[in-house]
């Protein structure tokens, strides 16, 4: 009698920890904290792409409507992949997008541009990856939707851009 | 010639005292850097990986060291930014209250089973 609660307290146990587990995978690996504590200071001098003008990214959001925020790099393939969908995102809503330049080389962002076109309204440079940081992104690419009066993120994807994403862009700027 | 070997002598010292420094400054930014978790390398710190975004995060710490803030407030700066999971040493809160209780329930309980194990015998 006692052996067999043994046996069913250990398979019962065993369905358990398997079952915790199973769970666990289907939770994705890149951790991100809830988006009403993303406050972000915006308050942070960078370098603008092809001058030496420096400027304050506070400066480049507008007072209404919402602003796009995008990291990225030319040796970054997915990068190239989301391209298109800035590119729409531009001529769709004429939405003020802001490219940060993620450690790139200045010639090499510009041929990448050349050759993709370019969504941006305006491009500030990320040479060591510090002011990614200050927006709490983990690399490229990454994209921030933000409100511009409340400067707070509506919306964070990580990783590139794809069909999914896109709709829910298109649905929350229009 | 006296000048000369007082200047030297001043040099050396001057030298010193500014590896001293910046071995100071690296030093913590190293002591910060280990209680950070790589969020995009599984299971490293951010001192142990070569990531981009780990050898950003070194240069903001050092940035930040430089600015004059102090270790608590890079952690809160961080957790601002990345939340509770980048600091590998998790505050008591509502969500991790069962995490630093758990192992003195095991240890009390454990205890139990010792005791009665013993006074039966």
């Amino acid at each position: 009698m006692s052996k067999n609660i043994k046996l069913i307290s250990i398979v019962l146990f065993a369905l358990f920890s398997f079952f915790i587990l199973l769970k666990g995978l289907d939770k994705s690996n890149t951790y991100s904290p809830s988006i009403d504590k993303n406050k972000i200071d915006f308050n942070f001098k960078s370098k603008y792409l092809f001058s030496e003008k420096e400027v304050f990214l506070n400066e480049l959001l507008k007072d209404e409507g919402m602003t796009l925020i995008n990291i990225w790099a030319s040796w970054c393939l997915p990068c190239k992949d989301e391209h298109a969908y800035l590119l729409k995102l531009k001529s769709l809503n004429n939405l003020n997008i802001i490219g940060i330049n993620y450690k790139d080389n200045e010639n090499n962002a510009k041929q990448f541009l050349s050759e993709l076109g370019n969504p941006y309204t305006n491009i500030i440079t990320d040479p060591n990856g510090i002011n990614s940081i200050e927006l709490g992104a983990f690399g490229v690419p990454e994209t921030y939707l933000i409100e511009n009066k409340s400067k707070l993120i509506i919306k964070k994807f990580i990783g590139p851009l794809d069909d999914k994403s896109f709709i829910q862009l298109t649905k929350i700027i229009q | 010639m006296n000048k000369m070997k007082i200047l030297s002598k001043l040099i050396i010292i001057f030298l010193f005292f500014q590896n001293f420094s910046s071995a100071e400054t690296s030093q913590q930014v190293d002591k910060i850097s280990k209680n950070l978790r790589c969020l995009i390398c599984q299971g490293q710190s951010v001192y142990d990986s070569q990531s981009d975004f780990a050898l950003s995060m070194k240069i903001l710490i050092q940035n930040k060291i430089d600015e004059g803030k102090n270790d608590e407030q890079i952690y809160d700066f961080l957790k601002n930014k990345y939340g509770e999971w980048i600091v590998y040493d998790p505050e008591i809160n509502k969500n991790t209250l069962l995490l630093w209780v758990l192992p003195l329930i095991l240890f009390v309980f454990g205890g139990i089973l010792i005791l009665r194990k013993v006074s039966i015998k």
